[in-house]
């Protein structure tokens, strides 16, 4: 039998609105997690998608304990998370992307000595993590600014560092890597790399960035209006998706619109079409072959290739399920 | 902390003025003050403004409204406990530079009674810590209704403008006329203030003083278990605020 770190079956929360004015009384229902079922097995990694609003920060509220369920069961490391928040905080480590678990006045060096002492964690224990973590994260040079003085990509890999300081067992993200350049990214997601292959940590992440997805998950789990529409690979959400890659041709003159090329979708003509954009599917047909039949038409100057970025792959999976 | 320290000192000397006329137009004594108890009760009560939570704002009510109280249940701590426990340590250090120095300067400036036991003074020091806690367990009781009303301003600003009259911040409960006088009793206010500065002072002492000590334990004791309550109510209510 397999303990999974993240047990939820049924998992429901709605929230109740009120109407304005006179409609005061008016109540309005909104389900923000619809019968949620989510299994995940130790040492797994998910990237956990959808639209904003579809529920994903109120499923990772629930499985840490900080909201009620309305109905369903969750179990978290085997702990009911909001009967036994504290006990399961030992055990959980959570970023919120938008907000700071740092003392916004206080050095880092002494809100890590802060965070040590709520967890109770053994002097030597507390250092030896904190100067992995420190090294790891390249916090040295910042040790003892003040929270409120760090940049964005400081205060982020500082945030990471003060939510592993426990050794948890699950890692939760909301999306992490908010507002953060190529560089922070790229260092945030090689920390989290060397960190599960080194503690088996398990990890579950929210993202907008389809780099944070490919370089750190295995698995995807796609939520809209709260209900789970896609729970596999990463190649098969594409799969699943039938996510096209898109040609931005550019021509030496003035071009008419390319329709017509077999698998091909024409997505649009700038400069009086001097510049077009066409979507295939590399299922059906290759790259080249679409150039060939372009390079009939009219003459290429230049071209590139645009992936599908992970809000498409959003919509299409929603308009799939819909 | 020193702006402070100068609001203390010119309120005190508004108190000063309108309180010793009030003693000497009685005659020397009013309720068993006279000028010199009359005077430590001013600067001792003006000590503890900085610390006895009589304002009603507390970060907490803050972090419910902007949605950080997700972070503060993150952690593996009793959340009550702990934001009372971080305003009480504040409290008590402010007396350092703004309490201590007011009642110095009072002495100084003005002069006053103080009692010559010395259990006065530790028993009063017990009950000054118990009565800036009460407080915080108090206004958290005006915080933790955010978990419903979202914005607590309107019961913030109730509880600022009784509180500070039934602590006796502005005359000593003493003076109040009876049914006023049962009326501030019925509330946890004289646990903040008043009881604290009639053991500091010498002006309750003995069997009396403990007595006094066991009603702030009481409020305490009290005010928090509401506060347990509500935590656990509001936190099946709670919704994050700004995702």
């Amino acid at each position: 039998m397999v303990d999974y770190i993240i047990e939820t079956d049924g998992l429901t929360r709605e929230f109740t609105r009120r109407g304005k004015g006179r409609e005061t009384l008016r109540k309005t229902t909104l389900r923000a997690v619809d019968e949620l079922r989510l299994l995940v097995g130790p040492g797994e990694s998910v990237g956990y998608i959808g639209a904003n609003g579809a529920g994903k920060s109120t499923t990772i509220k629930m499985l840490v304990g900080i909201l009620v369920p309305t109905s369903g069961t969750v179990r978290t490391c085997g702990i009911d998370p909001h009967r036994e928040r504290r006990r399961l905080a030992a055990q959980v480590g959570v970023v919120f992307g938008q907000r700071s678990q740092l003392w916004w006045d206080l050095p880092v060096r002494e809100s890590f000595d802060i965070l040590a002492a709520i967890h109770q964690l053994p002097g030597a224990a507390a250092r030896s993590r904190s100067t992995e973590l420190i090294e790891q994260l390249e916090l040295t040079e910042f040790l003892a600014t003040p929270v409120r003085q760090l940049s964005l990509g400081q205060r982020m890999r500082a945030e990471v560092a003060a939510a592993l300081l426990h050794r948890p067992r699950l890692v939760i993200l909301d999306e992490p890597t908010i507002g953060l350049d190529v560089l922070s990214k790229q260092r945030l997601r090689e920390f989290l790399i060397t960190e599960r292959r080194e503690h088996g940590t398990t990890l579950l992440l929210t993202t907008h960035d389809m780099g944070d997805i490919e370089r750190l998950c295995e698995r995807v789990l796609v939520v809209d209006h709260g209900r789970a529409v896609y729970d596999g690979s990463l190649d098969g959400l594409a799969r699943a998706a039938g996510a096209e890659r898109t040609l931005v041709l550019d021509f030496a003159d003035a071009t008419p619109d390319l329709t017509g090329i077999p698998h091909t979708t024409h997505l649009g003509s700038e400069v009086a079409g001097a510049r077009q954009r066409l979507a295939f599917d590399s299922e059906m047909t290759t790259a080249a072959t679409v150039l060939a039949a372009v390079g009939e038409r009219a003459q290429l100057r230049d071209l590139s290739i645009e992936e599908p970025d992970i809000e498409d792959v959003v919509r299409r999976i929603y308009r799939a399920s819909r | 902390m020193f702006g402070g320290l100068v609001a203390n000192m010119t309120f005190g000397f508004l108190k000063v003025a309108m309180l010793f006329a009030t003693v000497r137009a009685a005659g020397g004594t009013v309720q068993g003050y006279d000028v010199g108890s009359m005077s430590a009760y001013i600067w001792v009560s003006q000590g503890m403004l900085g610390s006895v939570n009589l304002h009603g704002r507390l970060d907490f009510s803050e972090r419910i409204k902007n949605g950080d109280v997700a972070v503060d249940f993150l952690r593996p701590v009793n959340v009550q406990m702990a934001t009372i426990a971080t305003e009480v340590g504040k409290a008590v250090f402010a007396l350092i530079p703004r309490g201590l120095p007011s009642v110095a300067i009072g002495a100084l400036l003005v002069g006053m009674t103080m009692p010559t036991s010395p259990t006065a003074y530790v028993l009063g020091l017990v009950s000054l810590v118990i009565g800036i806690t009460v407080s915080f367990s108090t206004v958290y009781l005006v915080a933790v209704a955010g978990f419903w009303l979202i914005e607590t301003r309107g019961i913030q600003i109730l509880y600022m403008v009784l509180s500070g009259f039934f602590a006796g911040l502005f005359v000593p409960i003493a003076l109040f006329p009876d049914w006023l006088l049962a009326l501030a009793e019925a509330t946890p206010c004289p646990s903040m203030m008043m009881y604290p500065i009639d053991i500091l002072t010498g002006r309750t002492t003995g069997g009396a003083a403990y007595g006094l000590v066991g009603v702030q334990l009481a409020w305490l004791a009290g005010t928090l278990l509401i506060g347990h309550l509500l935590t656990t109510a509001g936190r099946r209510k709670l919704e994050v605020q700004g995702g």
